[in-house]
């Protein structure tokens, strides 16, 4: 059985795989410098849909079918599905799972659903009530926008801490069994909020939560943070990476040489006019399901804290005054 | 010469919300309440309508025009009709402005999608 | 976090972190193109006055003509993208007022057109009007008592 370490970490005992991955992405990403990586790259990001909601849900029934496939198995194969995304309600998972009549657990966590769908994944294998379990994470440009802020038409000017929300969906299936990569051990993130208020600055919001988990996790496992090759968070941007390795760095830690950030991979800051970079859940979600996970396969990278983060907040706690809250999810993967 | 006035005082107004947004993060919703409510505050001051006479389109054209619009049609509309202008003022001198914003905005959502930027 | 970083301490941290708008750049771009948007009133209202229109009337279809353009061209997607390179600029003049008429309007028809396209086509117009007929009634009464 899993063993509970330190303050809020987990370690698992069985071999978790992660047997297959497949992503979806919309038509800006797919321009982005991570194309090579994806499964599928959308020529229209409605999708053949009526709304962008109806587009998402479509996406990710879609990719969640594909990572099955990939697999080689059957909807009926899996014992779970656990995704998440950013609509109200969950809706874009929703309406994407309905299809597939598999056991549902829907997860809200913001941008850093993919990490807590996974963690819960994987507590799912270890505890042997399942054999294979699908998780994923999806978002949507035009529904992110048309629910957080603006219609799509309104001539607004994108402010330079503003990061795009990214289009698609990630999706991984995880099984008990001996093929690299593998679970390990997470680290679940609590509720950090610094109150920043300004929706247009995400990754300043989640930094202290990304700080915060990464800090407990290399803690409770005694590890220092050159043990990963890689640490990834999932949508810091470059002024939420600039103040993660400030923050961890106040704390002795220093994490200048093997952090990346999908938000800044993802995308080409100069060409693509994304400014800070990619965020939602589909930007650390596609980031793992394609580039992450096949350097794991082929061994470029061997070990990997996979770390997406999240700006817990709705439209109208934003209007109320609320601050942004932060999280963010540790999964330690190793081949 | 009244389309240098009109370009030079359009632009500044302009700027003047460009500063403000970019200074205090006022959404555009936000900067189009403000305008409109200063425009009619100095349109009923009659300061206003010097600097519409001034620069033509320049002063009118921007929201600070809808505001002194707003203000004079009240303004003129008690002159003729009495305490009831008060009432009614307002949204008759705005009437075009307005009708023409929501007739011309249901055609455009019977024929257009929204487009991903 | 750890004891020692404060609210305060972090607010000043990410102020420093954080890229501030090219105000400058910003601002040459909003003054050109709406300083552009108003010579465009200033040619419909000249056209005005040679049919020989007052100058009210004139104004009235100036703004209607322009809102009309405005309208048209989010409608075709490209008020957005002058919107996002001209700032202020395009959201200032009466065309901007516009377009956050129609923008919501198209965005939420797939909501119906009650709730959806109805409803939702107030939501930057409406505070718009109300605070603008507001403040009209208020220098109403005081015209009103003062004259």
């Amino acid at each position: 059985m899993a063993k509970h370490i330190g303050k809020q970490s987990m370690e698992f005992e069985k071999d978790i795989s992660i047997i297959s991955t497949a992503s979806t992405v919309g038509t800006k990403e797919g321009e982005g410098p991570l194309r090579e990586y994806f499964d599928v790259i959308l020529t229209d990001n409605l999708f053949g849909q009526e709304s962008w909601e109806k587009a998402e849900s479509k996406i990710a029934s879609d990719n969640l079918k594909l990572a099955i496939n990939k697999a080689g198995l059957n909807p009926s194969d899996i014992s779970y599905v656990v995704t998440g995304d950013l609509l109200n309600q969950c809706c874009g998972s929703t309406f994407g799972v309905r299809g597939l009549q598999i056991p549902f657990f829907g997860v809200f966590g913001a941008c850093s659903t993919m990490g807590e769908s996974m963690g819960l994944s994987s507590v799912l294998l270890e505890s042997g009530g399942a054999k294979y379990v699908l998780c994923g994470a999806s978002s949507h440009f035009a529904s992110a926008e048309k629910q957080f802020r603006f219609p799509m038409d309104l001539g607004t000017q994108r402010t330079p801490t503003a990061s795009w929300t990214v289009t698609g969906d990630g999706a991984a299936v995880l099984a008990i069994g001996n093929e690299h990569p593998y679970v390990r051990r997470i680290t679940t993130g609590k509720i950090i909020d610094m109150g920043i208020t300004d929706a247009n600055n995400m990754g300043a919001a989640m930094a202290p939560a990304a700080a915060d988990a990464i800090y407990q996790h290399l803690s409770d496992f005694g590890f220092k943070p050159d043990y990963y090759d890689v640490i990834a968070t999932g949508d810091l941007g470059y002024v939420g990476q600039k103040l993660l390795i400030e923050l961890l760095k106040e704390k002795g830690i220093d994490i200048n040489k093997n952090h990346i950030d999908c938000g800044i991979e993802i995308f080409d800051r100069e060409l693509q006019d994304t400014h800070c970079g990619g965020s939602g859940c589909a930007c650390s979600a596609v980031t793992f399901a394609g580039m992450l996970y096949n350097k794991l396969r082929h061994k470029k990278i061997n070990k990997l804290l996979f770390v997406p983060t999240g700006a817990l907040m709705s439209p109208t706690s934003v209007q109320q005054g609320e601050s942004i809250a932060g999280i963010a999810h540790c999964v330690g993967i190793e081949n | 010469m009244d389309y240098v006035k009109a370009f030079c005082v359009g632009g500044l107004i302009c700027v003047l919300g460009q500063i403000l947004i970019d200074k205090t993060k006022l959404t555009s919703a936000r900067i189009l309440v403000l305008f409109v409510v200063c425009g009619c505050i100095l349109g009923g001051l009659g300061w206003y309508q010097k600097l519409v006479e001034f620069a033509g389109a320049g002063a009118s054209v921007p929201l600070f025009g809808f505001g002194n619009t707003l203000a004079r049609g009240v303004m003129k509309e008690i002159d003729k009709a009495g305490f009831l202008g008060v009432v009614t003022g307002g949204l008759k001198a705005s009437a075009g402005g307005i009708t023409a914003a929501i007739v011309s905005a249901f055609v455009m959502a019977c024929i257009f999608n929204p487009k991903e930027k | 976090m750890g004891k020692e970083m404060t609210k305060e301490k972090y607010s000043n941290m990410v102020k420093k972190a954080s890229p501030g708008s090219p105000i400058v750049t910003n601002c040459i771009k909003a003054f050109v193109v709406g300083g552009i948007i108003c010579c465009i009133g200033q040619f419909i209202m000249n056209c005005c006055s040679v049919f020989g229109l007052s100058v009210e009337d004139s104004n009235t279809y100036t703004s209607i003509i322009l809102v009309v353009l405005a309208s048209l061209l989010t409608g075709l997607g490209l008020y957005s993208k002058l919107g996002n390179f001209a700032g202020a600029g395009s959201i200032v003049p009466i065309t901007g007022f516009s377009n956050s008429v129609t923008a919501p309007a198209i965005e939420f028809k797939k909501e119906g057109f009650i709730l959806g396209l109805g409803a939702k086509i107030f939501i930057v117009a409406g505070p718009v009007i109300l605070y603008g007929v507001l403040t009209s009634i208020v220098v109403g009464i005081i015209y009103y008592f003062v004259s």
